[in-house]
């Protein structure tokens, strides 16, 4: 709260009323009643089919790297841009991370494996980084827009990844990355806590300090960013720089859950990312988001995949349905707009 | 004509131009086989489908508007073509009536949707992408079409000329297709009121609202004929592969997307040529089959695809930041 309120909604609650007497924003409340009718539905439908340990184990096994990469478009829609090649970037960092575990990190034991995991991780981000700083000084200092470039590097960087490993699959990784997988903490997907242990303080980062208020900012009225003396640029470089790491860290948990890594892995994500935000309350013009609309819609289209696999719908029925609750919300929030506009005022 | 050539340099085609030439003319002396009769007939043929898709893709992103559904789109046509020409006794004329309809139902959904919904045609797109073919693939469960009538794999092809050696030479639908979009859509956007209406649209929507066009009809007409050209599209895709698969096709969109805007087009609307968009796809065409009989692996086609890309959209950016930079100048 160390900025004042520069947006045009209502000042947020102070953080520690976070939990007592909150009040959910209109996205975030159209989504609650969204789950809980799904929950309603699919109790009657599935019963104890869908609501027992291993149907929710499975899910929260299955919502984080979705989680992740839609962090990682998250960012670049509040600046009001956007990121085609997060996948990309994904798959290439793995596949850095896979190479040097292969090569070089198997054989070891105690402190130099541990050393290898940290040089495999570093070679992820690094290479993560690279291309996030392609990206950003190319839509910053050059001022290309952000499809067209992420387009280009979208392409550019799985070119890389298919070019060195000729559409070949590395796998093979040591025991703990497959934990890190696959792996169950107190009950709880190793890769669910790695999700939390990344979108809180990705929340935290994007309502509650100065560079998050800037992010929204430019999404909101660049020009007006920039005359009020922010230099604009470096914010667009460290947006596309954060959505290049985030995007690494979904790649290394899709690598650890696989146990390979390979060119092309998840790139149907990509579109159901941009879906899953704006689902989730974040303007894909700019300017507005919170991280909380974000999570209840990955779990409202995750619960809309689980049951209609449990229901043996094809998964090909819940992407059409993912697309149809997308359009489905959006038309309610229109018709309740219009049916508001002839009821009587209280 | 000196006015006209100056003109035509100091533009986006003619730079791009200027670019494909010196890539055909290095590509002739450097390779046997690029720069013959055959490798260009392969070539027409083979970039068809996404050359017809650039055509209709452009008129979108003329008006301001963006589609990313139409390979969707492009794929239920020609299955449910393709299904009813299994089991019923039909020809060439109802089987374009097919594609026609089905892919201008699913072009004016688009814009209904756009229209009605306050989001933004990317974000609907987006979504009718995974509803169409979601559906598609649900209904079909991912099967192939393998046998197609007879008629129809046989196609229409026409010999033109026959070499020494008797290797003839041929005309076919593809290159029909492809030229036909092209033409189509060229007259569509420089000779008809509705071309202008599409480009005063793209320039300023409020404006144009004004003025008095009507957006959301116009917006019909737009998404209507992508629909359209996504459906023709499809068939002669379907003819040159013959076979039909339901999930061949989705997964392009965004190829076509940056043949379109290293074309010269902006995503921001109003801008875009049918000359730009042609050299647009030539470009790419020209780098991928030139990579190829230069003895480049196949893997590496697509990392310099999209090194070109970038440079392309950097270059171009460029370009307008100092016209921006000149307007200033003038106006200061």
């Amino acid at each position: 709260m160390s900025e004042g309120s520069v947006t045009t909604r209502p000042p947020p609650p102070a953080p520690v009323a976070s939990a007592a007497g909150w009040k959910p924003s209109p996205v975030l409340f159209r989504l609650v009643v969204l789950f809980l009718a799904l929950v309603a539905l699919f109790a009657v439908l599935l019963g104890h089919r869908l609501f027992n340990g291993a149907a929710i184990r499975s899910m929260a096994f299955q919502l984080p790297e979705l989680g992740i990469f839609a962090l990682a478009m998250m960012v670049p829609l509040l600046s009001g841009g956007l990121d085609l090649s997060i996948i990309a970037t994904a798959n290439l960092s793995a596949l850095a991370a896979a190479y040097v575990f292969t090569h070089f990190g198997l054989g070891g034991s105690g402190a130099s494996m541990v050393l290898w995991h940290i040089a495999a991780l570093a070679a992820a981000f690094g290479v993560a980084g690279l291309v996030g700083l392609l990206n950003g000084t190319v839509i910053a200092y050059l001022g290309v827009s952000p499809i067209l470039a992420t387009l280009g590097t979208m392409t550019m960087v799985k070119g890389i990844a298919v070019g060195l490993t000729h559409g070949g699959v590395i796998a093979g990784f040591p025991p703990f990355m497959v934990f890190i997988g696959n792996g169950l903490v107190f009950g709880v997907p190793v890769v669910l806590i790695v999700f939390a242990v990344i979108a809180i303080p990705m929340g935290v980062l994007l309502t509650r300090t100065s560079f998050g208020q800037r992010v929204t900012m430019l999404g909101s009225n660049l020009q007006a960013v920039r005359y009020s003396g922010i230099d604009t640029r470096r914010v667009l470089v460290r947006v596309y720089l954060i959505s290049a790491l985030l995007s690494a860290l979904a790649g290394l948990l899709m690598m650890a859950r696989f146990n390979s890594a390979n060119a092309a892995y998840g790139e149907s994500y990509l579109l159901i990312t941009i879906l899953a935000a704006v689902l989730g309350g974040i303007d894909p013009a700019g300017g507005f988001g919170k991280v909380s609309g974000l999570v209840m819609s990955l779990i409202v289209l995750q619960l809309v995949s689980t049951a209609a696999n449990l229901l043996n719908i094809s998964q090909f029925l819940s992407l059409a349905l993912w697309g149809a609750v997308l359009l489905g919300v959006a038309g309610v929030g229109r018709v309740w707009a219009w049916a508001r506009h002839f009821l009587p005022k209280r | 004509m000196p006015d006209f050539t100056k003109r035509l340099l100091h533009s986006h085609e003619g730079k791009l131009l200027l670019v494909v030439v010196v890539l055909f003319v290095f590509l002739s002396l450097a390779t046997r086989s690029f720069f013959s009769l055959q490798n260009m007939i392969d070539l027409l043929t083979s970039y068809s489908f996404s050359g017809m898709l650039a055509a209709g893709l452009l008129v979108v992103l003329i008006s301001g508007g963006i589609d990313i559904s139409f390979t969707a789109s492009a794929s239920v046509a020609q299955y449910v073509a393709m299904t009813v020409a299994n089991h019923f006794n039909v020809g060439w004329v109802e089987v374009i009536l097919i594609v026609a309809a089905v892919g201008i139902a699913c072009g004016l959904i688009n814009a209904v949707l756009i229209g009605t919904l306050g989001l933004s045609s990317i974000i609907v797109t987006i979504a009718t992408l995974n509803v169409f073919f979601g559906l598609l693939m649900f209904v079909t469960h991912g099967n192939e079409i393998f046998q197609l009538p007879d008629w129809f794999t046989n196609g229409a092809s026409w010999v033109v000329y026959t070499d020494k050696q008797g290797n003839p030479y041929i005309f076919n639908l593809q290159m029909i297709g492809l030229i036909g979009a092209f033409v189509v859509t060229a007259l569509l956007l420089t000779r008809t009121n509705i071309g202008r209406q599409i480009y005063a649209l793209g320039s300023n929507k409020d404006a144009a609202q004004r003025v008095g066009i009507k957006v959301f009809r116009l917006n019909l007409l737009v998404y209507g004929y992508m629909g359209f050209v996504a459906g023709m599209a499809s068939l002669i895709q379907a003819q040159d592969a013959q076979s039909v698969s339901p999930n061949a096709l989705v997964g392009r969109e965004l190829d076509v997307l940056a043949a379109v805007v290293l074309g010269g087009a902006s995503l921001m609307g109003g801008v875009g040529t049918v000359f730009g968009t042609i050299l647009g796809v030539m470009l790419l065409a020209f780098l991928q089959n030139g990579l190829l009989l230069l003895g480049v692996q196949s893997y590496w086609s697509e990392c310099f695809t999209g090194a070109v890309i970038l440079i392309a959209v950097s270059a171009l950016a460029l370009e307008r930041q100092r016209q921006r930079a000149g307007i200033r100048r003038v106006m200061a």
